[in-house]
């Protein structure tokens, strides 16, 4: 307002006035720098113009129908095909190959069966994957256990699983009953796959031992410990899947 | 939800940007679709507390520079003299599509680093910052290329009679 321009407008003043990203303590000094300016008026104003212009010529494309070939491909080639072969083995449910042996008919499933079965079908979904196992690989360890943690709301750890033979792949999160399911894909140098599945366990549900299930090939050791359900999942012979359970557990206690 | 669903929620507007950055819809949609791809290639590369879609605009502007450098490596067609002229009003034609058009020429003419920021600005509305951030510039980078690109925009578009048009649309 005062004549003198005490506190001159800059230039990048003037387009954030344009495009609102003014901070409002300006706003009024800018206001009446145009008032005085008519040539920056005039700039100002057809700034703003053209921004209405780019809109309405170009909007037109939000609407449009996005072409099936803009699907992101893994979410077409991969992740459809993964998450429908999921649902087919859910939908199988106790008639399903992964079931069987693990629930009888008429037989209530105990509770560490819907983890197991869910932490069995994760790993046979996910192990086959050669190009895309994990979402985040073991190089960047630090940032998949914070994300993963952050995801669940509770603190976790991938377990180091060397001595036993088995390196850290990476992992990713899945969709569970109870909320994001933290998933770790470990390999040994043979390329066999096996995998921790971390989810929040029921209410009340605060510890349980060890139970075992043999859903179709996949041998899964389960548990609960300080809320948060544990299946660890690999084709291996129960007393080989077993040993690493335990070494699981105890890193997880500690 | 998955990051890969958050990827696609932003598809309309990489769209959007790539059309008035590239011209021709097919043109546009491959550099969408190369755009995608690399997202998911790179995917773990992402992290959650960057903003998704500032990282999405970075990967189509590299992809966008390296194929531009691959295309001036191998011109196709010299542009014809119909090129450098304005579009004239067809026969018929609506007054939106002809203001369309000239604003598409008009971009098409504006030297590509400064059409970018102008599209990221006006368009997309993205922050100085994000916009620094995607193109990997520094902020006062961008302020300079905003406003020289204003400025040759505005210059096209009166030079062209379009200012008064642009007044009313405003």
């Amino acid at each position: 307002m005062t004549p003198h321009d005490p506190s001159p407008i800059t230039e990048d003043e003037l387009h954030a006035y344009a495009d609102g990203l003014l901070p409002d303590g300006r706003r009024g000094a800018v206001e009446a720098h145009l008032a005085a300016h008519a040539e920056d008026a005039a700039r100002v104003r057809s700034w703003s113009a053209a921004t209405a212009a780019l809109h309405a010529a170009f909007d037109t494309v939000l609407d449009e129908p996005i072409p099936a070939r803009l699907t992101p491909p893994r979410a077409r080639s991969r992740l459809v095909p993964r998450l429908a072969a999921a649902a087919a083995l859910l939908a199988a449910g106790g008639a399903g190959w992964l079931l069987r042996g693990a629930v009888g008919p008429g037989e209530s499933p105990s509770v560490g069966a819907p983890l197991a079965h869910q932490a069995a079908v994760a790993h046979a979904v996910y192990v086959p994957e050669v190009r895309h196992p994990v979402e985040v690989g073991a190089a960047e360890e630090g940032h998949l256990v914070a994300w993963l943690s952050k995801r669940l709301g509770a603190p976790l750890r991938a377990p180091h699983l060397g001595v036993q033979g088995w390196d850290l792949v990476g992992g990713r999160l899945l969709p569970g009953e109870r909320g994001p399911v933290a998933f770790f894909m470990y390999a040994d140098a043979s390329g066999r796959r096996l995998t921790l599945y971390v989810a929040r366990a029921a209410a009340g549900e605060t510890g349980t031992a060890f139970r075992f299930s043999q859903e179709g090939a996949v041998g899964v050791f389960t548990w609960v410990d300080r809320n948060m359900g544990y299946a660890l999942s690999g084709e291996l012979p129960r007393p080989e899947l077993l040993r690493v359970a335990d070494a699981v557990y105890a890193q997880i206690e500690r | 939800m998955s990051e890969q669903d958050r990827i696609v929620e932003h598809i309309p507007r990489l769209r959007r940007y790539a059309r008035a950055l590239v011209g021709r819809a097919g043109e546009a949609d491959d550099l969408v679709q190369d755009t995608l791809a690399r997202a998911m290639d790179r995917l773990h590369t992402w992290r959650p507390e960057r903003d998704l879609r500032v990282w999405l605009f970075a990967l189509m502007h590299n992809l966008h520079v390296d194929q531009g450098r691959a295309r001036r490596a191998r011109p196709e067609v010299a542009l014809g003299e119909e090129a450098l002229a304005a579009p004239a009003p067809g026969a018929g034609e609506p007054p939106d599509v002809l203001a369309h058009r000239r604003l598409a020429w008009a971009l098409a003419r504006l030297p590509e680093p400064q059409r970018q920021v102008v599209l990221l600005v006006s368009l997309e509305q993205l922050t100085y910052d994000e916009v620094a951030r995607a193109l990997e510039l520094p902020v006062g980078t961008v302020m300079s290329r905003l406003s020289r690109g204003r400025a040759a925009l505005r210059a096209l578009l009166q030079g062209e009679g379009l200012g008064p048009q642009l007044e009313v649309v405003k």
